[in-house]
């Protein structure tokens, strides 16, 4: 069988084109926002969120919830927005706080899960979680449907308020001195992170979360010149490289949410190789 | 009516007060320079001007129809520009944002407003540069540019020759010099007394005391301040 066969005979099944689809969503919304994120030196508060993710979703085990995105998504968003808020005038500023937050969920969610666990295959789990690696096949058409939602939404949210997000990062003291409401975008921002980071738990897993929102983000800073730029090239970057990422894992066998990793890691060495080139020029 | 006056104002925040007595008017086309120590609330009163702060106690009004929103603000440089992919023409553009309210782009209007910023700042040809690859002069036209955007009457400036060499310092105090020629009150924050006293019509200085008066009054006095430069060298 070609390559192509063997393609076009896993996409006949719909577990894989719901992965597909999934994917693709996933990477587009994860991108929009690295940008901005990695600008203001929360490269990191993907995995920190993921992390809080993580402990959310062993509450919800443990409490045998049948439906954890009731608990997962409302308490991801509440750090968040700690996070983010507190941001410039924090005890505990940036960097740290992050990393507390993300050590402090993990070995929290750890525990639980070792202490009250309901299934046998305890690090089977944890490593599902961890790395995503079974979870994106084994999507229901309304989880589909739910990322779909979701990601129009943010999708649509990051479009009306583009022009507001770049103000309010390029310079928030000035966007604050002509009347825009600083605080509200940022909070903004963090939610929108928030639910990026609770869908894309399905596809990587908490581990690997933060390759999605920073690789698309600096590769594209490396060759483009303006935030528009910069933002429209992130996006492609993110697709084509989860496409990349899902069709190698099919054929290779290999785990999907690393496999994507490990394009946005080739393609960003192409792209500072670019940018390089470029930069001589 | 004045543009904006100051009576008995004291400044500070999260409860502590920084600067206290602080009185002063500013009409319109005036060049008001503020000088003072680090730590003498310089910064603190910029805020307290453009709203991000509201005064201890005192009096700040604003008349003759100025909104506070309607100043242009040029701060300092943060740390997060030096490394942002943004185009010089984006970044002017995003002055005209207190002007959309909650409209997500920007229309027509605005776009030419800023493009005649860019044409006043001399650095239309600059419009899809990148800025951070700009020199420390070109940035700061840019700045200023975009600052020209959120208004047309009055600037606050921070310390805008910060960093940059004698030369382009001189050709910024320039601009700001013509800017204030053609109608734009300016205030400047400063640590260079000798060219707020070369520049300005009105001089507040913030230390233990606070004087505000015009700049022959400030020469007079100068020495009075214990000021190196205050004496001989400015005029």
């Amino acid at each position: 069988m070609s390559i192509f066969e063997t393609l076009a005979l896993y996409y006949s099944y719909p577990f894989v084109r719901y992965a597909m689809i999934v994917g693709v969503l996933i990477a587009l919304c994860s991108s929009l926002l690295g940008v901005t994120l990695v600008l203001k030196r929360f490269s990191f508060i993907g995995d920190g969120l993921s992390h809080v993710a993580f402990g959310a979703v062993a509450v919800a085990s443990v409490m045998n919830l049948s439906n954890d995105m009731l608990i997962v998504l409302p308490v991801t968003v509440l750090f968040a927005v700690l996070l983010l808020r507190g941001g410039q005038n924090a005890k505990i500023k940036g960097d740290a706080a992050i990393a507390m937050i993300s050590v402090g969920a993990l070995a929290f969610g750890y525990l639980l899960m070792n202490l009250f666990s309901t299934s046998s295959n305890l690090s089977g789990d944890v490593c599902s979680t961890l790395f995503g690696s079974t979870s994106i096949l084994t999507l229901t058409k309304k989880e589909v449907w739910l990322c779909g939602v979701l990601s129009l939404i943010v999708v649509a949210v990051f479009v009306f308020f583009y022009n507001k997000i770049f103000a309010v990062t390029f310079d928030e003291s000035f966007a604050r001195a002509v009347g825009t409401n600083a605080g509200a975008y940022n909070l903004l921002v963090a939610v929108i992170i928030a639910v990026i980071i609770v869908l894309a738990m399905n596809l990587v897993g908490s581990l690997l979360i933060s390759a999605l929102v920073i690789f698309p983000a600096l590769s594209a800073m490396r060759v483009f010149r303006s935030f528009r730029a910069v933002t429209v090239c992130s996006a492609v970057f993110s697709v084509l490289c989860a496409v990349a990422g899902i069709l190698v894992s099919i054929l290779a066998g290999t785990p999907v949410g690393s496999t994507i990793v490990a394009a946005d890691m080739i393609a960003f060495a192409g792209f500072s190789l670019a940018g390089r080139l470029r930069g001589g020029a | 009516m004045a543009l904006i006056t100051c009576d008995n104002l004291s400044l500070g925040y999260d409860g502590e007060t920084v600067a206290s007595g602080v009185s002063f008017r500013v009409e319109d086309g005036d060049y008001l320079c503020i000088v003072g120590e680090n730590g003498s609330g310089k910064t603190t009163l910029m805020k307290t001007l453009l709203g991000l702060l509201t005064p201890v106690s005192g009096q700040l009004i604003f008349g003759d129809g100025l909104r506070q929103n309607e100043i242009g603000y040029l701060p300092q440089q943060t740390v997060v520009q030096r490394d942002f992919p943004a185009s010089v023409g984006e970044v002017v553009l995003s002055g005209c944002q207190g002007r959309c309210g909650l409209r997500p782009f920007y229309n027509r209007a605005e776009k030419r407003l800023a493009a005649e910023s860019m044409e006043r700042m001399g650095i239309a040809g600059l419009s899809e540069r990148c800025y951070r690859e700009l020199s420390g002069g070109q940035q700061q036209r840019v700045l200023l540019a975009r600052a020209l955007c959120a208004a047309r009457r009055v600037l606050l400036l921070d310390e805008p020759v910060t960093g940059l060499d004698p030369k382009v310092t001189a050709e910024l105090y320039a601009i700001i010099s013509k800017l204030n020629r053609d109608g734009i009150t300016i205030l400047m924050i400063s640590h260079d007394v000798e060219a707020a006293v070369r520049y300005a019509s009105h001089v507040l200085h913030m230390d233990k005391t606070v004087f505000f008066g015009t700049r022959a009054e400030y020469v007079k006095s100068g020495a009075g301040f214990g000021y190196p430069g205050g004496e001989g060298g400015a005029l």
